[in-house]
């Protein structure tokens, strides 16, 4: 019965999943499609958990879901209908050839899965219940990969940089500002 | 694990990345190439996790942590750009930032 049921929620989320995520690329408005990536990351967050990674779920909702599409819906608020994008009109040959990769790229993976990788891929390891929970995840961040982690923590407050610098107002611009002022 | 197998994951994770690899170099706006981005990514975060539950190692879930931290990164440094763009009242369309072309 559990079986089945997890079988059910599995599913649904991976479902939920390919079908907000076909919505993100397919949507003329940004701001629907922000709103369906919000629902991809959520979605993917139950497929995280049903695969015992429960701190990496956790963190999904709360870095990606909260945090980032956030930042996404304030630009795209303060774009305002600038940010609308109707799909280009015509069939360029980069248009036919992305198709082609996309569905190269998943047919390669699909018959990897289906030759099964010689049965590698079935037999998983057993794992206890502190496998994936913030603890365990804790402990290893703080011990093998401390490095990493450090380094993380850098890049982030470089992006962080980065993003003040490119939002601060250039010279050029503050000129352009003043002169428009003077002339009216 | 009493659900479905790592197969399932990993086709998942394909029909993500083939859906992002799509919007990117599909879609004319710089935005909603940043979202089908962060689709690659996650993608990419699934297949981690999956792998790293049929291993019965939790490195591939700290890389995934690291990956989500990447992305925060690239989306401030993307959507930073694309609002300089606007400011500097640019068309909001990859096909036309052809200024860096050599």
């Amino acid at each position: 019965m559990g079986n089945f049921l997890v079988w059910v929620i599995w599913l649904l989320a991976a479902a939920a999943c390919v079908g907000t995520g076909l919505r993100v690329v397919t949507a003329s408005n940004p701001f629907s499609s922000a709103l369906s990536l919000i629902g991809n990351l959520a979605s993917l967050a139950v497929l995280y958990l049903l695969a015992s990674g429960e701190f990496v779920a956790a963190a999904q909702i709360l870095v990606y879901a909260g945090a980032v599409m956030v930042m996404f819906l304030f630009v795209i608020a303060y774009l305002g209908g600038r940010a609308d994008a109707p799909w280009a009109g015509g069939t360029r040959l980069i248009q036919t050839a992305s198709v082609i990769a996309a569905t190269a790229l998943l047919s390669v993976v699909f018959v990897a899965l289906m030759l099964n990788a010689d049965g590698r891929l079935s037999d998983e390891a057993e794992v206890t219940r502190a496998f994936g929970s913030p603890a365990e995840m804790g402990r290893l961040f703080l011990t093998d990969h401390l490095l990493a982690f450090e380094i993380t923590s850098i890049v982030l407050l470089v992006a962080a940089v980065g993003g003040v610098v490119l939002g601060m107002r250039s010279e050029n611009e503050a000129l352009i500002d003043a002169g428009n002022g003077e002339g009216a | 694990m009493n659900g479905p197998g790592i197969p399932w994951y990993l086709a998942i994770s394909a029909i993500l990345f083939s859906t992002g690899i799509a919007g990117v170099l599909l879609r004319r706006s710089p935005l909603i190439v940043l979202l089908s981005l962060e689709i690659m990514l996650n993608a990419s975060n699934l297949a981690f996790v999956g792998f790293s539950r049929l291993f019965g190692q939790m490195d591939g879930q700290v890389f995934a942590l690291a990956v989500m931290a990447v992305a925060a990164a690239e989306v401030c440094v993307g959507l930073g750009l694309i609002v300089a763009m606007a400011r500097r009242n640019l068309d909001l369309d990859v096909d036309r930032m052809t200024e860096l072309r050599g």
